[in-house]
Order: C-alpha cells, then structure tokens, then sequence
C-alpha cells in the first residue's frame, strides 16, 4: 500500500514536470522565437488564406504545375502513411505503369525513378533537381512560356538539403509552383 | 553524402559523445561514493518519495517497486486515453478509442516498445498524445535506467540495489529532461511544428481542401528518441515532414537514437568499476552494428525490383517509401539503428526495404544487444555475458566467473529462460498467426513477404521494439491483445530474470583471482562474446529467416 501510495505521488510529480513544465518551456521558446515553422510553415495568400504547408507535399495534376511524387494516401495531410509495399509486389509495377503513362515517358526518356515512388508519409514534399527538370517541357507547353524561362526558375529553386554535406540538389514543389503563379 | 561519412559523423559523433555522458550518468544515477551537489538533489528525491524512498532495497524490493510504479503508469496511460473524449486539450474532437486498442496502446508506451497500432494523427487528442503517451516515454525509459543501475549495483556487490523510488526520478530529471530540452530545442530550430492548436484548413492551388493536422511535436520527439521509445506523433512517424522537417534534424535524430544506449555501457562499467569491461561490451556491439549497417547499405543499394523493364531510371537506390531530403543513406541507417536499440521510430517505410535489407533490422531484434533499449539493452548484453562465461568455463573445465563471482546453475538457468521466452514470443507468435486467419487475413503483401510482415512484429512486440512493416493491418483484437501481452512478459520477465541474477551474485563471496580465472577485458572474451551472440541467434532465427526474407530475396532474384 505505502508502495502504491509512493508511486501515485511519483506519478504526479513527473507528470506535472515532463508534461506540464516541459510543455511549456518548449512551446514558450517555440511561439517566441520561431512562429513561423511552430505553426507548421503555413503559406498564406495576401488575402489570408492559407494555401497550404512548405513542408508539406500537395495534390497537383494540371499540366501547368510541376507534379509531386506519388502518394499512397492521396496528400492526406491529416492522415499521412505510405504504400507499404514490398518492392516485390506487382502491385507496385502496375501504380508504376500508370505513373510512367501519365508522364508520357519513353526508354529514351525514362522517368526520374522518384516520380514513380511513393514516398513514406506520402507527403514529401520535394522532387530532385532532375525530376523538376522532367516535367518543364509539359509546364512551358502549358502555360505558353518558353522552356528556358521554367527552367531557370527550377535552377532558381534548387537547394542541396544538407548544405554542403549532400550532393544532390532538391527542388519545393510548393514552392515552385508558387513562383510560376506569381511569374504568370 | 555517401554512407561512410554518413556512418563515420552519425556512429562515430555517437560514440565520442557517449562517453562524457556516461560519466555523467554514472554521477547522476549512482551518487553514494560521489560528493556535494547530487546529494542536495537526492534530498529533494528522498522527500518526494517519502518514506519507502529513504532506504536501499533488495532485489525482490526493488522488482515490487519497479512492478507497482509500472502498473500504475499503465493505468494512468489508459484512463487518460479511454477517456479522451471528454478531457480537455482536444482542439479536433477526437472520439473515444476501441478497448483493445487501448489496451495495446497503453501497454506498448508502459513497455518502452511503442508499437503503434493507431496512427496519431487520426486518433488521438492533443492530451492523449501528451499524457497517455509522452509522459511514458520519460518515465518508461527511466525504468530501464533505473533497472540498470540496480543490476549494476547488484554485481559490484553493493549491500543493497539501492532505491527504485529515487533511481527513477534520477533518471528521470537528472538524465532525459535536460537532453529532451536540449534535443527539443533544435527540433523547434529545426522547423518542427509546436504548439496546441488543432487542425489548420488549407485551400490548396489546384482547388481541393487539404487538412493539415499539427500539435506539440518537437517536444514529442526529443524524448521518443532519446529515450529509445519511438512512437511517433503522427501515423507515419518520422517520415512525416512534420516529425522530421530536413537533413539536420535527420542527423539529430538520428545521435538521438543511439546516444543513451551507448553511454549505459560506460555507466554500467563504472559503477561495477570495470571501465576496461566496458570497453570490449562496447566494441562488440559495436561490430555488430557495423555489420549490420554495412549490410542494409549494400541490400538497399540496389533499385527497386518493381520498376525493372519499365521506362524508368533505375540508375539510383530503392526510393519506395522514402523521403528525398535525408539523402539515399539515410533510411537504412536508421532503419539499422532503431533496432540495434530498442527505438523502433522509422524515417522509412520498412515494408518496402529490399527483401534483404529487411531483415537486418530483423537481427536487430532477434539479438536485441546492440546497444539495446536504454538500460535494458546492457541487461540484455549481461545475459549473453552470463551464458559466455558459462561457456567458456565449460570449455576450460573451470567453474565459471564474473565480476569475481561464481556462476553458478541457478543464474545460468535464469538466464537462459530469458532468452528463451524471447524467442518463444517470437517464433511462437508468428506460428500462431500465420496458422491462422487472425494473421493470414491481415496481410498487405502476398507469400514469403507477408509471413515476414508477420514475424516482424512479433519481433517488433519481443524486442520492446515498436517498428513494424506497417502494410500488417494490425488494429484487430487478436493482434492487439496478442503483441500486447507479449510486449507486457517481454518488457518484465527480461528486467526481472537479470535483478535476480544480480541479487543472487551479489549475496555470494567474492573469490580472488587466479591465473585460472577467465578475464572477462581480454580480446579473447570479446570474440568468445561475439561468438556466443551470433551462434545463439542464428542457431534460434536462421529457419524463420530463411522462410521469410531469404526466401523472398532467392524469389525476386529470379
């Protein structure tokens, strides 16, 4: 019993401390120094409405905007998750059949091996350099623009996610689309 | 970057930090022969616990304590998620939670494992997330640190293991608060959400609606790495952009994971006063963690099967079910480190791993030494030693000793029953399951790979683990109450078995040593260790291997 007893208090106290203080310490230094990120990196129009998260991919499929890779749940930003698929699976080749249609890839011009892969919380929301380059010609053709212009935009873009520490270079789909908006 | 610096900055920046924290840990855990400050603070300790905090325990003592402050953790756990519903700090009206998911739930963060058969996002309530969950995962990871320390205490001969009431918040304020500051700071620097407001609505460019669920995150995390917890705020766990916003807060995470396992070895090997022990444990974790990487790199090198023949460029690494900003050598070292330890977090999709490359976190599992859980993984490491000394004493016909004790048939026999549940847990589970529709008929892949999806959680439930290959549609009431129970015995009788051993070491007078005594910081009891470990492991796992992931590789090879 006394055992019991202890451990309520025990309890009690931890929660108090690790949830309570620990909570508010950290949220504290969050809303003060980083509101932005703190609120999930939220876009907002001029007009105030937010058109989505930086950090998070979302749907497109108009052929005026550079394309996410694909996502097992449908840009679900409230229930995120990814194919789990074994690499074995033929399901995998007949979702990647369909990509490779939608793309209208060729064996002389294959597609960028992420596009055709479902990322692991199906938001991710970055293409490599290469796969953004993919995809100008189809932009350019759409919004009437020449390709060079596009292109320099996803040059523009284009970070390396680890500074100098990574190679290869990472384009925002967000981001990217937002700046062909803005351009238009 | 490639993976050798990737190995060397990770694994290595992990290591050269662990021993100050070792250091440290052993000043904060085991103060009796140490001096001023901690003591102040054991004051503080002593009055919280009252009066069954003042004096040292036995080892039955110490296992009552250790039982009862579990029980009521879980009970908390539950209630707090069972009644979500009408509790405060629910800014998107989360309803109530299936029973047996509950119970799951609750018995995976009670255990350290994690195993998540909800996903965050979807289910659970700002409160939940914080009470039910986060505040396990502190004091959770601080029983294992507790359980440690005492068993510790117990082979250095001490005359009592000393206080679990007092060892677990040292553990707990002295240890994992400070670190989760820290780390949750450079979360919040990191970019990762953090505040309790609910779901935002989003109008995205094209036109539809996108829901962007968000929460306390970065608090969240630092503290599901730190203390080899793993659950996740959101479902997909640190895949999530959220959970895991860009190359450094991988890299963060990624220290996070293996920093407190390693320093257990160096705070075990102080406080039996066996730093040059400690060394070679840590140098055979080591080389199995090595191993182990340098094989999930090799196995995920390679593209993926599914895209061959199509228009595709195969010319870079298996991307299915992975993020783009951690880099190509990202996820198999993660996926290899969260199960060297006992984390269990993923930043990717382990189901769709290259069927090889699967089973390395697999081994992880099976051996559950490489550095382990924090605190259980070094209890785990000192039955292998046990059984290595028994061997080795065997072979030389002597009776064998550790720490200047007899082993004797009574430890041994403890020891051995440890091991075997686990792998009864393992093998027992997935037979059963596979057996039967419970398992078959929840299955997100066919044949050799759905078997493995099977055995991996088992494994995942043995292991205190918590990763899975999550296609397994594992929220049904037989899968629920099955790991759940198997997280419950796996998580007690392996901290239990071992405090035992100690208690009985401890009672037993120390012999001298003699030319004849096997020393336990030679090169030679290294590789007699290594030896022991995998001839164990394989000599229990190959056939599953061989039936699940093996047979799945030779498939795919065709």
């Amino acid at each position: 019993m006394e055992s019991f007893v202890t451990c309520v208090r025990l309890s009690a106290v931890t929660l108090f401390v690790c949830v309570g203080g620990y909570i508010l310490l950290i949220l504290g230094f969050a809303q003060l120094f980083c509101p932005e990120s703190a609120n999930g990196s939220l876009v907002v129009r001029s007009d105030g409405v937010v058109v989505g998260s930086r950090l998070l991919a979302q749907g497109f499929t108009a052929p005026r905007y550079f394309w996410p890779r694909p996502s097992a749940v449908g840009w679900n930003a409230a229930g995120a998750g990814g194919s789990n698929k074994s690499p074995t699976n033929p399901d995998l080749t007949v979702r990647a059949k369909g990509t490779v249609a939608a793309f209208g890839a060729t064996p002389t011009q294959p597609l960028p091996a992420e596009l055709a892969a479902a990322s692991g919380s199906g938001l991710d929301p970055h293409l490599t350099e290469r796969g953004a380059l993919y995809q100008v010609a189809r932009v350019a053709a759409a919004r009437g623009l020449p390709e060079a212009e596009i292109r320099e935009l996803v040059l523009r873009c284009a970070f390396s996610p680890g500074g100098g520490l990574t190679h290869s270079r990472l384009v925002n789909v967000l981001e990217v689309n937002l700046a062909l908006d803005g351009a238009r | 970057m490639d993976a050798i610096t990737l190995i060397a900055l990770v694994v290595g920046g992990s290591a050269a930090l662990s021993w100050p924290l070792g250091r440290y840990m052993r000043w904060a855990m085991d103060p009796i022969t140490m001096n001023r400050p901690a003591a102040r603070v054991d004051r503080w300790f002593r009055a919280i616990g009252g009066r069954a905090a003042q004096a040292g325990q036995d080892w039955q003592q110490y296992c009552v304590a250790l039982l009862v402050f579990n029980v009521v953790m879980f009970s908390l756990s539950f209630g707090f998620m069972a009644l979500q519903e009408w509790l405060p700090l629910n800014p998107d009206g989360k309803t109530a939670l299936e029973g047996s998911l509950v119970f799951n739930t609750a018995a995976s963060f009670t255990t350290n494992t994690n195993l998540q058969h909800y996903s965050g996002e979807v289910s659970m309530s700002h409160l939940s997330q914080l009470c039910a969950l986060m505040w396990p995962q502190f004091v959770a990871a601080a029983t294992g640190i507790a359980a440690l320390t005492a068993m510790a205490r117990g082979l250095a001969g001490r005359p009592t293991l000393g206080n679990f009431y007092v060892d677990l918040q040292r553990a707990t304020f002295l240890v994992l608060l400070p670190m989760a500051v820290v780390v949750a700071v450079l979360n919040v620097l990191g970019g990762m959400p953090m505040t309790l407001a609910g779901a935002v609505k989003a109008l995205t460019l094209e036109g539809p609606e996108q829901v962007i669920a968000r929460g306390p995150v970065a608090a969240f995390v630092a503290i599901k790495q730190l203390g080899t917890n793993g659950g996740g705020f959101f479902g997909s766990n640190s895949t999530h952009p959220f959970e895991n916003p860009g190359f450094f807060t991988n890299l963060v995470s990624t220290v996070a994971i293996v920093l407190i396992p390693m320093a257990c070895v160096w705070m075990f090997g102080r406080v039996v006063g066996r730093v040059r022990h400690a060394t070679v444990l840590f140098v055979v974790m080591m080389v199995l963690l090595l191993a182990k990487a340098g094989a999930a790199f090799a196995g995920e090198n390679a593209p993926t099967q599914a895209f061959l023949g199509l228009p595709i460029a195969m010319d870079v690494s298996n991307l299915e079910g992975k993020e783009l900003r951690f880099g190509a050598a990202a996820g198999p070292l993660w996926a290899v480190l969260t199960t060297c330890t006992s984390n269990g977090s993923v930043n990717c999709m382990h189901d769709s791993l290259n069927p090889l490359t699967g089973l390395a976190p697999m081994i992880g599992m099976w051996l559950n030494a490489t550095f382990g859980g924090v605190g259980v993984g070094m209890i785990n490491m000192f039955l292998y030693v046990v059984l290595a000394v028994f061997l080795a004493g065997m072979m030389v016909g002597r009776t064998p000793e550790y720490l200047n004790r007899r082993v004797e048939m009574h430890e041994v026999k403890l020891a051995v029953l440890a091991m075997f549940t686990h792998a009864l847990f393992i093998l027992g589970g997935t037979a059963l399951f596979a057996a039967l529709p419970w398992g078959a008929g929840t299955l997100n892949n066919t044949g050799a790979h759905g078997f493995s999806e099977m055995l991996y959680e088992f494994s995942s439930a043995a292991a205190n683990n918590g990763s899975g290959f999550e296609g397994l549609g594992d929220n049904t009431v037989p899968w629920n109450v099955a790991t759940g129970l198997v997280m419950l015995l796996a998580r007690y009788i392996p901290i239990l078995l071992p405090l035992a051993i100690a208690g009985s070491l401890a009672k037993k007078r120390a012999t001298a040593q003699s030319a004849g005594t096997l020393g336990v910081e030679s090169v030679t009891f290294g590789v007699m260790l290594l030896a022991t470990i995998l001839f164990l492991g394989a000599l229990t796992f190959f056939p599953a291997a061989a039936l699940g992931p093996v047979a799945e590789h030779l498939q795919f090879m065709k």
